[in-house]
């Protein structure tokens, strides 16, 4: 079950490129882990936010990292292409949505401390504004 | 080089609103006539209910959120806002009585901005059936069935 304070559960899983992304490989970085896919329509709208996020912040150390919940990595692919992702994105799987304590509803993002726990867990769409305002504070501390 | 700077954006807005119209486009869950659409608690009552004509139960959103958890007996079809779930939902029911009592639902999005729902329950219609039904899921599969306890199934 993933909560907050919790460690972020650990995987391992394939990017759209084929090679493989663990998630404690980026320990050290603060991760906004993002589950959405392609058909829907609050991701659709969230991922240029998110772009801006990953531009704004990189340097600092945050790293986002998409987790498509498509059923196969086409469709993620030509969406990943379509709006130039700028982070990586591996293909998710029922495992990993319940290693997070069910994925039942998109988009999901975890916001993951630079020492592996979760800070937070949005449900649905969420206000650039308050992804902003939460890395922002993150990001000062150590 | 300033015209077609200007082409450029132009073009680049265009693009994002066709891509934000389809999006909305497809998101018409909320088209859907209050009549046709039945609450979680009810279908949940209707389940429990020994003697009441059972749903055939359909699932058309995404396999990924299917496997980890559906309500019990119901069946994966696949995300009926492409083409091809839209062909598996009409090879499933072509041979059934139009009369057949059917519940769809989704749960991948809040209601309002669900692409699966519509173009199933629009299918059906158009095939005739007459005794069709659309779960309510306001926010989500997980906050409004998972999460209140309702008879849930994992896996294929």
């Amino acid at each position: 079950m993933a909560s907050a304070n919790r460690m972020a559960p650990d995987f391992t899983l394939p990017r759209l490129d084929g090679q493989d992304l663990r998630l404690s490989a980026y320990r050290g970085k603060l991760v906004l882990l993002d589950f959405w896919a392609s058909w829907c329509a609050p991701c659709r709208e969230e991922t240029p936010h998110l772009i801006d996020l990953q531009n704004k912040y990189g340097d600092r150390g945050l790293q986002i990292i998409g987790v498509s919940m498509d059923d196969s990595p086409d469709p993620a692919r030509v969406f990943y292409q379509q709006f130039h992702m700028n982070y990586p994105v591996v293909m998710g799987n029922a495992k990993t949505g319940e290693l997070y304590g069910g994925v039942l509803g998109l988009p999901i993002a975890f916001l993951v401390r630079r020492d592996g726990r979760i800070y937070a867990k949005h449900i649905g769409a969420t206000d650039p504004s308050v992804f902003d305002r939460e890395i922002a504070t993150l990001l000062q501390s150590p | 080089m300033k015209i077609a700077a200007r082409y450029a954006k132009c073009t680049v807005i265009f693009a994002a609103i066709t891509v934000f119209s389809f999006a909305q486009a497809a998101g018409q869950a909320s088209a859907i006539p209050t009549a046709r659409l039945i609450n979680p608690e009810d279908l949940v009552k209707l389940l429990q209910t020994s003697g009441k004509q059972k749903p055939l139960m359909i699932q058309v959103g995404s396999h990924v959120l299917f496997s980890q958890a559906h309500i019990s007996g119901s069946e994966y079809i696949g995300p009926a806002s492409s083409e091809s779930g839209v062909q598996q939902l009409r090879k499933r029911v072509e041979s059934l009585p139009r009369t057949k009592f059917i519940v769809l639902y989704c749960g991948c999005c809040p209601w309002g901005r669900c692409p699966n729902v519509k173009p199933a329950d629009d299918t059906l219609r158009a095939m005739g059936f007459t005794n069709v039904k659309v779960l309510y899921i306001a926010d989500n599969f997980g906050t409004n069935w998972v999460d209140k306890g309702y008879p849930v199934a994992k896996g294929e």
